[in-house]
């Protein structure tokens, strides 16, 4: 029996089978924004424990808070500025401001980022080399490379696993959530199959009702809820009759779940209007600035891992004029996201991950069709990091006058993944459950790695 | 018109005496006896028609389908509805989606047939199930095919496995047909099986992704493992085995190794794939008919005689063992008619116990002693929301391209492969079919298919605006219905309605009409009989009709309180699961 509140039950043992599942990887259709998946990944148990090796007692951080730039941002235009590359680079994009960190400047558009500058370091040497979104955010989420046959979790999905289990995560809330669709191209879970799928939301924050699927259904009251319950309960002549079943006992118990989430207090977490209007304002009146909110008001509540994923950054033609559109929106919603987790002490625990599969050619491709268009680029990328033990205010690395290599201090996902792991006490080398008993680690050993370049110690 | 009386004291169970009809009941009969264990009461009509529906067809019974069973009158309707149901052309989807899971029919990693392979090997499967293949010709064709993946699906077979290795495809065959694992086995006994799978060759051609799979009498010998050198060096009829030489003019026979002991000599010439298939479909072999009688089993009745049933190995004793030898006799004496233990199953006393259980220990579960409920798999569990609303789902596959798109009318059985899209059949356990177990299918209940189900705008958009619900709530609120659409709907919902009430008062009692259906007193016990007809497959009882009707009243807006209804019974486990 597959439910949060059978630990008892041992992996196997009985009928119906535990879900065994899927081994998704690049390719893997998608998953509807409807698929909430919050109960599997909290009965990682169902499994066999994953030996629950969670927790160093030197964790830093408690939560993540993943902003995927889907698509992939460049960083010429964002976090790694090239004013002297001449326009042939930066477009119209050559004024790069500075922060409130000496010697830091950042792009442009991003002037509220500009004054946050202390709170987040800059990885301008970010690398994989991969040009093609499945593989590369396959890489940027895993931190494992493709190709030998698995397909393994993304970060979200391990979190949930050791921090998200019920030996440590109480919440109602599931423990890995993502704002507002899934990935879709691949899967999040990997081989955890349905105990490694985040709830994802679907609906939009920025609209007067967030209609978080399968937890605030359009035109049902509260009250409908609520009287829809009791006939429901009213009606099950079968459970009534049959008495107790182990089936029946897991069905009662799922739903009594579903409805802490449907009408408890857990289901609030997404209403808004909670919220101070000013603060809402300041975070942008858009999907992503609310999205931003959301996301600090889960990880308040102790959710382990949000992802965001923001689109529309897979900028092949009008490349500018949308970044003149996105980089404000995104500008606003992070830099209000970073000052509120710090105002309410929570940047502390709270890892803020900012990033895309790659970044975008250097050089801009004025030729038709692209008519001022950047195509994709993986030999040199920037991330951005803050909180939960990461230090702020410093730039790692460095790529070449015209961004095009990496100059200084190479980092590959498998460095940047593993930092997080290791902020979120989470073991490297602790074993992963595979749907056939396979060893699989939570990060690649050094030989199936590949080339590293060392885990983000100048800034942990 | 007033409701049936349902018949007392619950609508699931008769009290008739349970006495043995065949062997079948003789056996589990005895054995319940023996342990001390009381079977549950035989399963009422109602249940009776709704579970068998669900377990030979993998589809709801309509409203109309129900009404003419439960008024038939006949002594033998049971039988006669089995032998109907074994017919019809949903049989071979439902089965081969079985199947499918089994063999492992998917378009995309791991298993990666790509999709016209996919549908080629779901064709194969779903075409031999409806034409009755004998199962000893099924699995042998499987194993002996030549031929492109496009073409002949059952080449299929030797590309569904995590390695194309002799040892990956024998663990393959070990676990479909002879219901072990033979990772667990000793070396030696597994690479001397996959010496017969040592002889096949891959190759493309000119059409893209298209791949010749054949018996290759010339591939070079490969050792397979140290073990099998050792077992050649150790065998009595074999001279101790040499080093591998490349193809000489005549090689030498290919020495294998049969899972019960028997070595063979296989002359080159030979596919060693039929020798060893015709090893397989013996009568005499201890694994093969064994498999299949104890895998049909445990799909009828939720779990094997041995189980898991693929996990057959002499510690896993059956508990039944004079149950699983009556099936095996009857499936050779039957020439391996998969329909014909079906038939034997399905008719039996034991699969037409209740599901309310009179002994609730596991013991009782594992020996049979009452019908275990089930969740409904998830492509039975949309189809049948489907039927009862009048609406369809969209599948398609973005990945791999070419792009996949199914018909809209297709029921979500009939899919032929697992990589299909779809986050309600991956939601409710839809397996990936990565491994060919058994238990990759999950039919667990999570809270997030809960809420699923009590609140998503996919089941909320089918419950309130599925043509056939629409149809019915119009009776009893139609001034809100007609006033709140657009005119060019409004046309349209007129014109479906009319013929779905139609359709609805001859589902009843074909003595209705519509000015009866809309009287004000009338109306929650009709909604309520319609309802519990399409979706529960039974008349209310008088106890559940008060209910409702109570409902009703206290509920301001007519149409909300139908469509609460309607949400009350799609989301009770009368409805989720079989019972």
């Amino acid at each position: 029996m597959n439910h949060p509140y059978s630990p008892d039950i041992p992996p196997f043992a009985d009928h119906p089978a535990p879900r065994l599942t899927r081994r998704q990887v690049l390719g893997r259709g998608a998953q509807g924004a409807a698929a909430l998946m919050l109960a599997d990944s909290w009965s990682v148990r169902a499994f066999g424990a994953p030996a629950a090796p969670n927790a160093k007692p030197a964790a830093k951080a408690k939560s993540v808070i993943q902003i995927w730039m889907w698509g992939g941002p460049c960083h010429l235009d964002t976090f790694d500025p090239k004013p002297g590359a001449g326009k042939d680079y930066c477009g119209p994009l050559d004024k790069p401001i500075p922060t409130n960190v000496d010697g830091i400047q950042i792009g442009q558009l991003l002037p509220e980022l500009a004054k946050q500058a202390d709170k987040y370091s800059i990885i301008r040497g970010m690398t994989h080399g991969i040009n093609g979104h499945e593989t590369a955010s396959y890489m940027v989420q895993t931190g494992h490379r493709p190709g030998d046959g698995e397909s393994y979790p993304t970060a979200g999905a391990v979190v949930a696993l050791f921090k998200g289990n019920r030996d440590v995560y109480k919440g109602l809330i599931p423990p890995y959530i993502v704002l507002t669709k899934p990935q879709g191209r691949f899967s999040e879970a990997g081989f955890l199959g349905s105990r490694g799928k985040p709830f994802a939301t679907g609906g939009d924050p920025s609209q007067t009702k967030f209609l978080v699927e399968g937890v605030v259904a359009q035109g049902i009251t509260e009250e409908r809820q609520q009287s829809r319950r009791s006939l429901l309960g009213r009606l099950n002549t079968l459970g009534q009759s049959v008495g107790e079943d182990p089936e029946l006992i897991a069905a009662s118990q799922a739903e009594k779940q579903a409805y802490d989430l449907i009408l408890g207090d857990a289901g609030k977490v997404f209403d808004l209007s909670q919220e101070d209007k000013a603060l809402r304002e300041r975070y942008g009146n858009n999907k992503f600035g609310q999205c931003c909110l959301v996301a600090r008001r889960l990880v308040e509540r102790g959710v382990p891992y949000v992802t965001i994923n923001y689109e529309g950054w897979d900028t092949h033609k009008g490349h500018f004029q949308i970044m003149t559109r996105k980089l404000p929106e995104l500008d606003k919603g992070m830099a209000t996201l970073l000052q509120d987790l710090s105002d309410r002490g929570l940047l502390e625990s709270t890892i803020v991950w900012w990033g895309g599969e790659f970044s975008r050619t250097p050089k801009v491709q004025w030729e038709p069709p692209w008519n001022g268009g950047r195509n994709h680029f993986g030999k040199v990328f920037s991330h951005v990091v803050a909180g939960g033990g990461f230090k702020g205010g410093h730039v790692v690395g460095s790529s070449t006058e015209t961004g095009e290599e990496v100059k200084e201090r190479p980092v590959y996902p498998v460095d940047l993944i593993g930092s997080i792991y290791d902020l979120l006490g989470i073991d490297g080398n602790a074993k992963l459950p595979h749907p056939q008993g396979l060893a699989v680690t939570v990060m690649p050993g050094a030989a199936e790695a590949g080339t590293t370049g060392g885990k983000l110690k100048e800034i942990m | 018109m007033a409701a049936p009386a349902a018949p007392a004291p619950s609508p699931y169970e008769t009290d008739g005496l349970l006495m043995p009809k065949g062997k079948i009941d003789q056996y589990v009969l005895a054995n319940l006896r023996r342990l001390n264990i009381q079977p549950a009461n035989l399963c009422s009509d109602e249940v009776f028609l709704r579970r068998v529906y669900l377990d030979v067809i993998g589809t709801l019974p309509t409203a109309q389908e129900a009404e003419e069973f439960l008024k038939d009158k006949g002594a033998d309707k049971r039988r006669a509805l089995i032998d109907r149901l074994l017919q019809r052309p949903e049989f071979a989807d439902y089965w081969a989606m079985r199947w499918s899971d089994l063999l492992r029919v998917r378009a995309e990693f791991p298993i990666n047939l790509w999709p016209n392979a996919a549908q080629a090997y779901h064709r194969w499967i779903r075409d031999s199930i409806r034409d009755n293949m004998p199962y000893d010709r099924f699995v042998r064709e499987m194993l002996t095919a030549n031929g492109s993946n496009f073409r002949v699906g059952q080449v299929n077979f030797y590309r569904a496995v995590r390695s194309k290795t002799p040892i990956g495809i024998a663990e393959a065959v070990a676990l479909s047909f002879m219901g072990t694992r033979a990772d667990k086995w000793p070396e030696e006994k597994l690479a001397g099986m996959a010496q017969c799978f040592s002889k096949i060759s891959y190759k493309p051609t000119a059409e893209w992704k298209e791949e010749i799979v054949f018996f290759d009498p010339r591939k070079p010998p490969t050792p397979i493992t140290n073990a099998l050198v050792l077992a050649a060096a150790t065998s009595p009829t074999n001279a101790p085995a040499a080093a591998p030489e490349p193809p000489a003019v005549s090689p030498p026979p290919l020495k294998a190794l049969f899972p019960d002991g028997t070595s063979v000599a296989i002359p080159p010439d030979r596919d060693p794939r039929a020798v060893f298939a015709d090893w397989l479909i013996t009568p005499r072999n201890p694994w093969f008919a064994t498999t299949v009688v104890n895998r049909l089993w445990a799909w009828l009745l939720g779990r094997g005689i041995i189980h898991e049933p693929d996990d057959i190995r002499p510690d896993n004793k059956p508990v039944n063992p004079e149950l699983l030898a009556y099936l095996e006799k009857e499936l050779v004496i039957g020439k391996y008619d998969i329909r014909h233990i079906l038939r034997l199953i399905l008719n039996s006393q034991v699969y037409q116990l209740s599901s309310v259980a009179k002994s609730k220990t596991p013991e009782a579960r594992a020996n049979f002693a009452s019908y275990p409920l089930r969740r409904l798999e998830a492509e039975v569990l949309i189809d049948a929301l489907n039927q009862i609303t009048g609406t369809t789902e969209k599948y398609s596959s973005p990945v791999p391209e070419p792009f996949t798109f199914i018909p809209e009318d297709q029921r979500s059985i009939a899919l032929p492969d697992s990589s299909i899209t779809s986050s309600f059949l991956e939601l409710f356990g839809r397996p990936a079919r990565d491994t060919g177990l058994q238990m990759e299918r999950s039919s667990a209940t999570t809270p997030d298919q809960r809420l699923y189900f009590l609140n998503s705008s996919h089941i909320q958009g089918k419950i309130e605006d599925g043509p056939k619900f629409r149809a019915l709530f119009q009776t009893v609120a139609p001034d809100r219905a007609r006033g709140s659409r657009r005119s060019g709907d409004n046309e349209k919902y007129n014109r479906s309605s009319k013929r779905d009430r139609r359709d609805r008062d001859s589902d009843r009692r074909g003595d209705s009409d519509d000015r009866d259906a809309q009287a004000p007193d009338a109306a929650p016990a009709n909604i309520a009989n319609a309802l519990y007809l399409s979706i529960l497959s039974r008349f209310p009882t008088q106890d559940e009709l008060q209910a409702v009707t109570e409902y009703a009243e206290k509920t301001p807006s007519k149409r909300e309180a139908a469509i609460d209804i309607a949400w009350a019974l799609i989301n009770s486990p009368e409805f989720l699961y079989r019972h």
